[in-house]
């Protein structure tokens, strides 16, 4: 006979469990080498508490009510369990704070592959130190875990989250057609984004900068040619971008960092840089992370916070993905 | 802004060529002329072969339907693929990069009712509701919702023009190209959705990691598409 499991949930068996521990293991090793101690939190929060965090409610999908009739819900990260941890259990204490974990969340996903409703987060957060050597820190630690998992040819993009509203800022654009702006950007709708753009009142020069700025992606050069598109404007949005790679350089993780001038993360909380980690392996990203300066603010403590997350079992599939291509080459 | 010490070379993983999603249908003879005009051999998948995968200058061509593009191209089984707008608009939760509209398959998204009848307002005014058959739910619901009005969205899969003959609905959401079906069928368009055609779309990770190869290939496509 056999009985059902809730769509995006999966049973593990001790196969794939080896393979997980040991990669589990190895993650944990990187971290704990850079000081970053493991913390584990409540699977299960007050709801009030996580939208403190993101007032959008993007965080929690599953919700339901305790026996006191009050509103619990799934966690869908662990940077807002950990924002809520700092703030109140390390009240009185002096930052910097350095935190890992590796924990289960909860998202209302459509399940496919490495995408499930349940799945592992293995990450940092670095909490009171600010940009831009605090972001180098967060990319370093990520670099080395990266390592530690064997993902040898694995990139991480860095943008900045703020770069192309400040832009639209720069440039007057208010409003309406700002919001549809960014949306068509989120949406990752170049086609949208010209169409948009190409409705605004602005010189042809600036019109340009908006529409090749969201391409411009890879090394250093990236910065240049940004300059050259836009003067100013871009200049100043580009300033906190360029801050941060020089730390990069300085800490020696440059090489595997891709700058990204199109990045702009859905997620409510985020400031300044944001981070992709992509596998030429996989077309999933394998997780993301970046600056979320104010976050800590709302939980009472304001302390400027940097930090990633790796999905698990999507760094586990481009392992075995990376193995079978080394294989058949 | 120059920053000394680091190579600028470019992150871009080769390999092998770029994996292109080319859409059968309605679509296919416009994307394999649009592929001869920048150079990629496209002879072979316009025989009588059955193969589904063949490799063209530079590319591997991967012919599939138009809905399943935004499938392999989010799970970057192809890197980037050629679909309509009509595709992408219902199957708007794939993330894919939408880059580029290379303007040919046009055709429009409309709302259609029946020659000289009157039953979709009096649907609306009458039993609160439109009855609507499309292939598109996802887009038809959206656009009622956008439009502040209710209509029940019933999904077929064949021909939706039969619906509002036999009954089914009072109406259909549907692509139209020349409307020579519809007014065959005694429909005739009342308002329209949206405006489709080919787009290039492509998958978040390639369009980070081969970076170079893409936009050159799209720099070819706008260039050839807006001859």
């Amino acid at each position: 006979m056999t009985h059902r499991i809730p769509p995006g949930t999966r049973d593990i068996l001790p196969d794939e469990m080896r393979e997980l521990r040991r990669l589990q293991a190895g993650l944990a090793e990187a971290f704990e080498r850079f000081g970053y101690g493991e913390v584990a939190t409540p699977t299960i929060e007050y709801h009030d508490v996580l939208a403190r965090g993101d007032a959008r409610g993007a965080p929690a999908a599953y919700r339901f009510f305790d026996e006191a009739g009050e509103l619990l819900a799934m966690r869908s990260d662990m940077t807002i369990p950990i924002a809520r941890l700092v703030a109140t259990r390390f009240a009185g204490a002096k930052p910097p704070f350095r935190f890992s974990y590796i924990g289960n969340a909860y998202r209302a996903v459509r399940p496919q592959r490495g995408q499930m409703r349940e799945f592992t987060q293995a990450g940092v957060e670095l909490i009171g130190a600010e940009a831009p050597e605090g972001t180098a820190e967060v990319v370093e630690v990520l670099s080395a875990a990266l390592d530690a998992a064997g993902l040898t040819r694995a990139v991480i993009g860095l943008g900045d989250a703020d770069l192309y509203r400040q832009l639209l800022d720069e440039l007057g654009v208010a409003d309406d057609r700002r919001r549809r702006i960014l949306e068509v950007f989120a949406a990752h709708d170049l086609v949208g984004l010209e169409a948009e753009v190409g409705e605004l009142e602005i010189e042809a020069g600036e019109r340009e900068t908006l529409l090749r700025l969201p391409s411009l992606r890879g090394g250093p050069e990236v910065l240049d040619r940004a300059h050259e598109l836009g003067g100013r404007a871009v200049e100043r949005a580009t300033h906190r971008l360029a801050s941060t790679y020089r730390a990069l350089v300085g800490r020696g993780v440059a090489e595997r960092v891709s700058l990204d001038l199109g990045l702009l993360r859905d997620l409510g909380y985020y400031t300044g840089a944001i981070l992709e980690v992509y596998d030429p392996a996989l077309g999933h990203l394998l997780g993301g992370g970046g600056r979320y300066d104010e976050l800590m603010g709302r939980f009472g403590r304001p302390l400027p916070a940097a930090g990633f997350a790796l999905y698990l079992e999507r760094v586990h599939i481009a392992q075995a993905e990376e193995e079978r291509l080394g294989a058949d080459s | 802004m120059r920053l000394d010490g680091v190579s600028g070379a470019t992150r871009a993983r080769p390999d092998g060529p770029l994996k292109l999603a080319v859409p059968q249908g309605a679509l296919f003879e416009g994307t394999l002329d649009l592929l001869d005009r920048i150079g990629a051999e496209t002879e072979g998948l316009r025989g009588e072969s059955r193969a589904l995968v063949f490799a063209a200058e530079g590319l591997v061509l991967v012919t599939m339907r138009p809905s399943d593009v935004p499938t392999y191209v989010e799970a970057g089984a192809a890197d980037v693929g050629i679909t309509g707008k009509d595709v992408l608009l219902e199957q708007r939760d794939r993330a894919v990069y939408e880059l580029l509209d290379l303007r040919y398959g046009a055709c429009r998204m409309v709302l259609a009712g029946r020659k000289e009848d009157e039953s979709l307002g009096e649907a609306e005014r009458r039993l609160g509701a439109m009855r609507i058959a499309t292939k598109y739910p996802r887009t038809a619901e959206r656009y009622f919702l956008q439009t502040g009005r209710q209509a029940e969205v019933i999904e077929v899969k064949g021909s939706v023009e039969l619906a509002p003959i036999v009954g089914l609905a009072d109406g259909i959401v549907d692509l139209v190209d020349t409307g020579r079906t519809l007014a065959e069928n005694e429909l005739e368009v009342r308002e329209e959705i949206a405006r489709c055609t080919a787009r290039l779309v492509a998958n978040r990770v390639a369009h980070k990691l081969r970076a170079a190869e893409v936009d050159a290939l799209a720099e070819r496509l706008r260039e050839a598409s807006s001859r």
